[in-house]
């Protein structure tokens, strides 16, 4: 009888919370990957002695789990990789209006949101890629120019299931109005070279393998192929050139990775000691360097590779429209059978 | 209904219950009114996706039943050059996750991958262009699952090839019937209940299945719940998507519960009888050979060189302690969560074995519902609950008592065990079931009227026929929850990373060889089972 009371609570302890609250300590919800978060991670706990704990996951699951664990939630900041989600956050109500002064005068005003629940802390621009020995840059102009018929069977574009195209579409909408925006995708869709399929990178491949002579990708995962290990990769890469598409007018568009504290945070000063952390010129650099995304502080530098891409203009739009225009975006994108 | 089956039924009906947690949160959507979104779907999306998942299963069952059922006969009935190799190594594409054997092979056959691009050399690029088939399409997709999953046909029909219907086919071979006939009229009806639940296992698995079809460009119910949910951010929708879905899987599982009733065979005598295999030889061998060889080939062999090319690109940057961890997490998780389903699965198996009740019956085919239910669905499924079970409990314990007792159940390793115990509890219940349907009723009424009890029957009778069907389904389970990826990615605790995560976060940032490695390692934990299991099946052949 003794044995299977003590079984009972050797079972038991094994399944009870791994992690009682530890005085210092931060815990992160993230949908970063562990790979492109846990680095710099370290090196905080590092310097300021401060325990991280982490779950990755997807945003929507990640921000599920708040919901749903409410007030008694362990997370003390949600990490997003796109400004939609942070507005979900918002409206449902798991995120606080944390962000204070000091952290608010650092980042531009679009990058964060008005009343202060999240904070950008890199941008990627979604640009256009072109086949360089196919397409002159001369041909090419903006989003809305590629609803030209000389592009019919040319363009490759991965699935509208992708947060990044949602919110392509969404910053449409916000500019030209629903209706102009299901018929820009509706001309646009008829001159893909092929069904959408795999990532970016996969669209990016196809262009320098002649199935098609312009991708839209986001900027980074073109500098993930240009730092590959994969010759093929490598040599894909070299054979494309950016295209910073709209800047006779509103910007290209961009989206960020972003950061917010939880209204059930028991770690608040922990929370925002992190956000400091994550904005400073060694953690901003870090990413531009290891993933190229633009840092959003005035005093961080760029990656050589970023560099070399030039400067551009971003559409200035405040992202929180992206999250509230992203429902119609997908609709829009399914009357116009962009799969 | 005398008091003895009263109890069954409460108690099968408590367990059920609880179990079916995640299922009862879904069905609680039926009653939320539909929204704009959903007239959205049903004007745009949702004959596409009624209709890919429709032909996405018809050729999932037309390849797996091909593969599963020849090689099973083939192996069963003859020897020949290869045999004893091949009659384990056939389960091993088994361990490959379907999303990571579609990666290998859009790394192979995709326009820019190697073997296109050596073709366009040779040939006019073209005709290449326009006569290689696109592997990321429907048809693909067909292929990919039926690689990976026709060991579950396999590994079921076998057992029911060489076990119970030796004795009628020598029968039948002593009559003078050929081998096609007596294939077609014997041996494929009697093993049918064991086909039968290979092959519905297979159907649950591909209409789970996201990762794959979300690769190759496929709508089905998978892609479409999982994009109304993070599209719309709308989550009555999707769950009324995932019901739709629900009831698919619920006419899927009547079917083969009213084909199993069309025809119940049992074995005519539970000693193995002594199990004489033709020796093939010369070309037949050969064919033998090369017909068994090519699923272990294109399911096997050639994704796994793929990936073990791009671990070896990537190991000295990736390999280091915490692999150690992975491996260890991903073991004991998959560890756990195997002994908890076929505990359930016994349980229930005798249940329906010892009571034949049209409630009990009910209830357990609602609880074997969970493999086709896509992860990202039950891990939400159980996440709301037990966060309202913890929720509930921390307030009354902290009103009643000022002790708070925050999450226990969700954000635990319980979550994950429970979330696994129900997806993949028709996995070992479907294998039980069927080591126990290899017992004629009879058998139990006669040892009972001679006076043994319950207890007895199952120890002296049952115990030793299904011995091998319980380590099956453990380790059926333990290979799913290795290769499981949205439950854990969702459900899990703080800094508990297992491989499949790892291999998920590397490909969903598009760093394919950087994939390599934790895949490898899942394809390598998961092998350890296949050859114990493949050392079971093999068994009563060794003792003949």
């Amino acid at each position: 009888m003794l044995k299977n009371v003590l079984l009972f609570f050797v079972s038991i302890s094994f399944v009870l919370p791994v992690n009682f609250a530890q005085a210092d300590e931060v815990n992160i919800y993230s949908a970063r990957k562990e790979q492109l978060i846990k680095p710099l991670l370290d090196v905080f706990t590092k310097t300021t002695g401060i325990e991280t704990n982490l779950v990755t996951g997807k945003a929507d699951a990640l921000l599920k789990r708040l919901e749903s664990e409410g007030i008694n939630s362990p997370a003390d900041v949600l990490i997003t990789t796109d400004a939609g989600r942070l507005y979900r956050a918002k409206a449902a109500g798991v995120i606080q209006p944390a962000i204070n002064q000091a952290l608010q005068d650092q980042v531009s005003k679009n990058l964060q949101d008005p009343e202060h629940f999240w904070l950008a802390l890199t941008t990627r621009a979604r640009v256009m890629v072109y086949a360089k020995e196919r397409v002159s840059p001369d041909e090419l102009s903006s989003y809305e120019g590629l609803t030209d018929s000389k592009w019919n069977k040319r363009i490759c574009v991965r699935s509208s299931n992708n947060i990044y195209n949602q919110s392509l579409v969404a910053s449409m909408i916000v500019h030209k109005g629903e209706k102009a925006t299901e018929e820009w995708a509706t001309a646009f869709v008829k001159n893909f070279a092929r069904r959408p399929k795999g990532g970016d990178r996969d669209q990016v491949m196809a262009v320098a393998a002649g199935q098609c002579d312009i991708a839209i990708v986001n900027t980074y995962y073109l500098g993930q192929m240009v730092n590959s290990k994969d010759e093929k990769q490598k040599q894909a890469a070299s054979q494309v050139a950016v295209f910073w598409p709209n800047q006779q007018d509103r910007g290209t568009h961009i989206n960020i990775s972003g950061i917010a504290v939880t209204k059930a945070a028991k770690n608040k000063e922990n929370a925002l000691k992190l956000i400091e952390f994550l904005l400073s010129p060694v953690a901003q650099e870090w990413y531009a360097k290891t993933n190229n995304e633009y840092p959003v502080i005035a005093n961080a530098k760029p990656s050589a590779l970023l560099q070399s891409w030039g400067k551009f203009k971003s559409d200035a739009l405040n992202l929180n429209e992206l999250g509230i225009n992203n429902t119609q975006a997908v609709q829009i994108m399914d009357r116009a059978r962009w799969r | 209904m005398s008091l003895a089956k009263y109890k069954w039924l409460i108690a099968v009906g408590t367990v059920t219950l609880l179990l079916t947690l995640p299922i009862w949160v879904l069905v609680s959507y039926v009653f939320v009114p539909t929204n704009d979104n959903w007239s959205h779907l049903v004007e745009t999306l949702l004959a596409e996706y009624v209709i890919n998942s429709l032909w996405l299963m018809l050729g999932v069952s037309f390849g797996t039943l091909l593969l599963g059922v020849s090689t099973a006969w083939l192996i069963s009935q003859y020897r020949f050059f290869g045999h004893s190799f091949l009659q384990w190594a056939l389960l091993l594409p088994i361990a490959i996750p379907a999303y990571i054997i579609a990666y290998t092979y859009t790394g192979l056959l995709e326009f820019e991958g190697p073997i296109q691009s050596y073709l366009r050399t040779i040939f006019a690029p073209s005709i290449v262009n326009s006569l290689f088939p696109e592997i990321r399409s429907l048809g693909g997709a067909m292929l990919m699952f039926s690689l990976v999953l026709y060991p579950y046909i396999y590994l079921l029909s076998r057992s029911a090839f060489s076990n119970h219907s030796q004795h009628a086919l020598e029968a039948a071979k002593t009559l003078g019937a050929g081998p096609i006939r007596r294939f077609f009229s014997i041996a494929i009806p009697m093993a049918r209940p064991a086909i039968i639940a290979g092959l519905t296992l297979a159907l649950m698995e591909t209409l789970a299945d996201f990762g794959t079809v979300q690769h190759f460009g496929v709508s089905t119910f998978t892609t479409g719940i999982y994009r109304t949910w993070t599209g719309f951010g709308d989550t009555t929708t999707t769950a009324q998507l995932a019901l739709v879905l629900l009831v698919f899987v619920l006419v899927l599982i009547t079917l083969e519960i009213w084909s199993r009733k069309q025809a119940r065979f049992y074995s005519s005598d539970s000693i193995k009888s002594v199990h004489i295999k033709h020796q093939l030889t010369g070309w037949q061998a050969f064919g033998a050979f090369a017909w068994c060889f090519t699923p272990l080939l294109l399911g096997f062999l050639l994704p796994s060189s793929q990936l073990f090319y791009w671990a070896m690109t990537t190991a000295e940057t990736q390999f280091d302690s915490s692999f150690i961890q992975l491996i260890w997490n991903s073991f004991y998780l998959a560890f756990i969560a195997a002994i908890v389903a076929l505990f359930i699965a016994l349980f229930l198996a005798y249940a329906k074995r010892m009571n034949q009740n049209k409630h009990i019956e009910g209830s357990i085919r609602i609880a074997s519902l969970g493999y086709a239910i896509p992860g990202t669905v039950i891990a939400i499924a159980v996440m709301i609950p037990l966060a309202w079970i913890d929720n509930t409990l921390d307030h009354f314990m902290t009103s009643q008592f000022g002790i708070s007792t925050g999450l226990v159940l969700s954000g635990t390793l319980f979550a994950l065990v429970f979330a696994y115990s129900f997806r993949f509890l028709s996995v070992s219940l479907q294998t039980i079931d069927s080591g126990l349907n290899q017992v004629k009723p009879t058998i139990d009424e006669s040892a009972r009227t001679l006076g043994a009890s319950h207890w007895q029957v199952i120890k002296n009778i049952h115990f030793p026929i299904i011995q091998s069907s319980l380590v099956i389904a453990f380790l059926l389970v333990f290979v799913e929850v290795l290769k499981e990826l949205p439950t854990t990615l969702i459900l899990r605790p703080f800094n508990f990373n297992t491989l499949s995560v790892r291999a998920y976060e590397m490909a969903a940032d598009e760093r394919l060889a950087d994939a390599g490695l934790p895949a490898l390692l899942i394809v390598l934990t998961g092998i350890i089972p296949v050859i114990i299991l493949s050392k079971l099946i093999g068994k009563p052949d060794v003792k003949a």
